[in-house]
């Protein structure tokens, strides 16, 4: 058949078959034991044109509602952010994304340059002394995380704060399970981590103790506080980190955290229906030889020249296999080049500002509720996220919101039988004023 | 290739640029210090560069000239299937409906996006053969390790604890035994004969009632199909344990033979290879998992059904292994895979991999005389020459990929599988054409001569490329991992 993927015409198999000495293609498959072949074509869909896919699939996209059409305060992880039009501009350069990963520096220099700025620009956010070339998303990397610690401290049980996302929770669970690791749940108080209830919970078997900053309530914890508990205990400090909140917010870094992890997703990261997104992986200089994943670093060529390489690949599953501690290989090399154009377009300035706006418009929000009657509960510091009591289901709300062309927040009920009739609304620099007024008084008028 | 050496975007710096537009703040600006306590507010600036937009352009322009992808050139990369990434795949997952809706919707306001997933789902179950599969996995190790726990909790069901062992041959990607570890097990190294294929022998002597599976590549690293893949399969089956397909290699038997058919239990597939998914550098990727019936009940959570009423996640699974990943895989990726399997078909993918397979072949008859091809018959979708005889002229496998980098090629991949001496493994693809192959081979032939009439200039290699080669010992010595502003003293 002919194909715009597959050059080869007839005259050109036959001349190919020629010198490799066959007169069939069959020939080539005739180690294949008979038992085994498959005969004839695949039972799946015809081939469509260009035109008719782009049409039928242009088509199904419309059967989802997307936040460009609807005023989302959906968040839990997941933000509709402000993307910089350069970004895709960017990672559209097919000399990145039609790359592999960068085996041979001389002719990777652009991806490997790239990723190192992208290391540093994790490290200077999370205040940590380095961050590897990242991971598959925030969930996974707090589960790798909690294996590094185990396996660090030579200790088998993880403490897990009760405000980390319950989603990232379960991904810990169950890679846990496969080290027969303990996870155990810390308590909250006020929306934060019941530092009484963690204290009686350390013991001499606890390698960690996981936190969530800002947490999955939008509050945010007392990283030193946790940090000072658990180094006494000599257990590490691992804190899960949403990027952009650090435009502001004191870093994990600076609060003692051992292992800082999350996902670069509020970075020019569409959000993609939870993937693919980009986890990132930053540690002090102690474990920088645990770290799992790829690590760029700089070095010179023959003439001195300075380049980047691939490092301290000792670590990693194709050189130590089954002596590894992660199997990570393929990681989100593309995201964090995105997020890499992002950082750069926002700057030491502008991620400062658009901290401050999902600080201050969450803060108006939290009033407005509060106004119309509303009781928003935890009362401490918040980031971008607030939980806001109803009088009904919240997803009846939401069906109500999405008739007027806004997408609801969380229903925590969900997750947590307590917290039925709660709704973790999520307000970015993105959604105005008028939006928000718009989601108070629709809610309102819902909630009466 | 650009030849100017680009700084860094921090040495780029100036203070007071900017390179973004956030709206004008529509509420009150309320001083922070009255919402934050004071200790949650940094006091120290990230170090965020300072640059106007068109330098951001200039500086990732001037990168991206200093990387090779496969719009560049040749790219015949062993193992990794660096086939052409269609465009229309590109356009397609940046669809609004596709980019900009967020996982924790309500189920009704994305039914096209689950539609796409299940349809995918289905497409995936034909072309392996398998009775379920699962998108979750971000990537094939990833799927390695989803599948490994699965077996590791069936067997539990069963009450078979004492099944702590993961056989893998001698010639598997690193990965394998990775995955085995991090799920749990021990992992024990099979041998290959002298054919390259598993040593059936020592596959019998270390099966026994311990064995939880056997990790296998059909066609294997080296390129060649297990011919005796059901008497394998029998062999571990016999003693209880599982039969784990990695699909790494896939490309190699599309509409030829399928893992279902050939006694596997349960299969990754790697889509960011086979299924034409950008590896962007190094991913992302999506590593869906297929399985046979009987692990069914153990599927990550959450698992998609299709229902009268439409689509939904069913999170009710009591045996599942739980949440391997938040959410539900790298939909964008899966998106692309579909656009892929859609443009393609059935007849498309069966051609897609006859002329894998014919290149393959086409380029292992041109270089046989020149290299040493130690297993030498049909291989499938890529094969591996040894550099030994060139080795022993002073020349390595190492100098010669060095040397490719002249031609404008991305080398093979090097000293891969372990079991050949100064391997070169090569994995041409079906999106080349004969006179892409040719100029490659052409390259090749020159190199090997050179190795006998001017070895210096192989083992010097490159010569033309953005820069020489790297010191890597350095590199790992004192790892430099970030920059840092240099202090100025005072």
């Amino acid at each position: 058949m002919k194909h715009r993927y597959l050059p080869m015409t007839e005259q050109d198999q036959k001349e190919m078959l020629n010198v490799i000495g066959v007169s069939t293609v069959d020939e080539l498959f005739s180690d294949i034991p008979e038992k085994v072949r498959f005969k004839g074509n695949y039972n799946i869909k015809p081939a469509k044109s260009e035109s008719a896919l782009l049409k039928e699939l242009a088509q199904l996209s419309k059967e989802n509602a997307n936040s460009d059409d609807y005023a989302s305060f959906l968040g839990a992880g997941v933000y509709d952010h402000y993307k910089p039009v350069i970004v895709d501009h960017v990672i559209s350069r097919s000399e990145f994304y039609t790359a592999y990963t960068p085996y041979q520096p001389e002719i990777s220099q652009g991806e490997l340059q790239a990723i190192f700025e992208f290391q540093t620009m994790i490290a200077e956010l999370t205040g940590m002394d380095l961050a590897n070339s990242s991971m598959y998303d925030g969930g996974t990397a707090l589960a790798e995380a909690g294996m590094l610690a185990a396996a660090h401290t030579r200790r088998k049980k993880l403490l897990v704060s009760g405000a980390v996302h319950p989603i990232s929770h379960d991904v810990v669970k169950t890679y846990a399970a496969g080290q027969s690791i303990e996870v155990v749940n810390v308590p909250l108080k006020d929306g934060v981590t019941d530092l009484a209830a963690l204290q009686e919970l350390i013991d001499a078997d606890t390698a960690a103790v996981l936190v969530q900053y800002p947490n999955f309530y939008g509050q945010v914890e007392n990283v030193q506080a946790i940090a000072d508990v658990i180094h006494e205990a000599k257990g590490l400090c691992v804190v899960s980190s949403n990027p952009l909140a650090l435009g502001i917010l004191t870093p994990p870094g600076k609060m003692g955290a051992d292992i800082t992890v999350g996902d670069a997703q509020p970075f020019g990261i569409p959000e993609s229906f939870g993937g693919p997104h980009c986890g990132y992986f930053a540690v002090t200089k102690k474990l920088m030889r645990k770290v799992p994943g790829r690590l760029i670093g700089e070095t010179i060529d023959d003439e001195g020249r300075r380049g980047y390489v691939l490092t301290l690949q000792a670590r990693e599953q194709h050189i130590r296999r089954e002596k590894a501690t992660s199997n990570i290989c393929s990681n989100q090399a593309l995201n964090a080049l995105a997020a890499a154009v992002a950082m750069t377009a926002l700057g030491k300035k502008g991620v400062q500002e658009m901290a401050t706006q999902n600080i201050l418009k969450t803060h108006y929000a939290k009033e407005a509720f509060e106004k119309a009657g509303f009781t928003v509960v935890f009362k401490g510091a918040h980031f971008n996220e607030i939980v806001v009591k109803c009088n009904t289901s919240v997803s009846t709300i939401n069906k109500g919101l999405f008739e007027k062309g806004i997408i609801g927040g969380f229903d925590l009920g969900k997750v947590d039988a307590a917290l039925e009739n709660h709704a973790l609304i999520a307000v970015t620099e993105q959604r105005t004023k008028e939006e928000i007024d718009a989601l108070v008084q629709e809610m309102g008028a819902l909630h009466a | 290739m650009h030849n100017d050496n680009q700084p860094l975007i921090f040495e780029l710096s100036t203070e007071g640029r900017i390179g973004y537009s956030l709206s004008e703040l529509d509420v009150p600006a309320v001083d922070l210090g009255a919402i934050l306590p004071s200790e949650f507010i940094r006091t120290e600036e990230a170090e965020l560069p300072e640059v106007s937009e068109l330098d951001i352009m200039r500086h990732y322009t001037a990168l991206s000239r200093r990387n090779h992808g496969v719009d560049s050139g040749f790219y015949p990369l062993g193992s990794c299937t660096m086939k052409y990434n269609p465009k229309i795949n590109e356009a397609i997952a940046r669809f609004a409906g596709f980019a900009n809706i967020h996982p924790l919707q309500d189920e009704a306001t994305v039914q096209g996006a689950l539609g796409l997933m299940y349809d995918l789902q289905e497409h995936l179950i034909e072309i392996t053969g398998m009775d379920e599969v699962t998108l979750q996995p971000a990537a094939g190790a990833h799927g390695e390790w989803t599948a490994l726990m699965m077996i590791r909790a069936f067997h539990e069901a069963n009450g078979d604890f004492q099944r702590t062992k993961v056989l893998v041959p001698d010639s598997a990607h690193g990965t394998n035994p990775a995955s085995a570890t991090v799920a749990g097990f021990d992992t024990v190294t099979v041998k290959s004969d002298e054919n390259g294929l598993v040593d059936l022998e020592d596959l019998r002597r270390l099966v026994g009632d311990d064995t939880a599976a056997l990790m296998l590549t059909n066609p294997n690293t080296l390129g060649l199909f297990e011919e005796h893949i059901l008497d394998i399969a029998a062999i571990v089956h016999e003693v209880g344990g599982k039969v784990y397909y990695d699909g790494a290699n896939l490309n190699a038997v599309m509409s030829k033979a399928r893992p279902g058919d050939m006694g596997f239990d349960c299969v990754h597939l790697n889509l960011h290879k086979t299924f034409t998914g950008p590896h962007g550098g190094g991913g992302p990727g999506s590593g869906p998992v297929g399985v046979k019936a009987d692990l069914i009940p153990f599927l990550p959570k959450p698992v998609l059904v299709k229902t009268e009423e439409g689509y939904h996640f069913d999170y009710e699974r009591p045996q599942s292994i739980g949440r391997v990943k938040p959410f539900y895989g790298n939909f964008g990726i899966n998106v692309r895979a579909y656009a892929y399997i859609r443009s393609m078909g059935p007849d498309g993918l069966k051609t897609v991999t006859e002329n894998a397979v014919i290149n393959a072949n086409y380029m292992m008859r041109r270089l046989e005389p020149y290299f040493d091809l130690p297993y030498n018959r049909h291989c499938k979708h890529e094969f591996v020459l040894s550099g030994s005889r060139q080795k022993k002229l002073g020349a390595r496998t190492l100098d010669m990929a060095k040397r490719l980098l002249d031609f404008g090629y991305h080398p093979p991949t090097t000293y891969f599988p372990l079991n050949v001496e100064e391997g070169l493994m090569i994995e041409p693809t079906e999106t080349e054409s004969k006179e892409t192959l040719d100029a490659f081979c052409d390259a090749m032939i020159q190199i090997a001569k050179e190795v006998e009439e001017t070895p210096e200039v192989v083992q010097e290699a490159p010569h033309t490329t953005v820069i020489g080669r790297l010191d890597e010992t350095r590199a790992a010595r004192n790892p430099v991992l970030r920059y840092q502003k240099e202090t100025v003293e005072v």
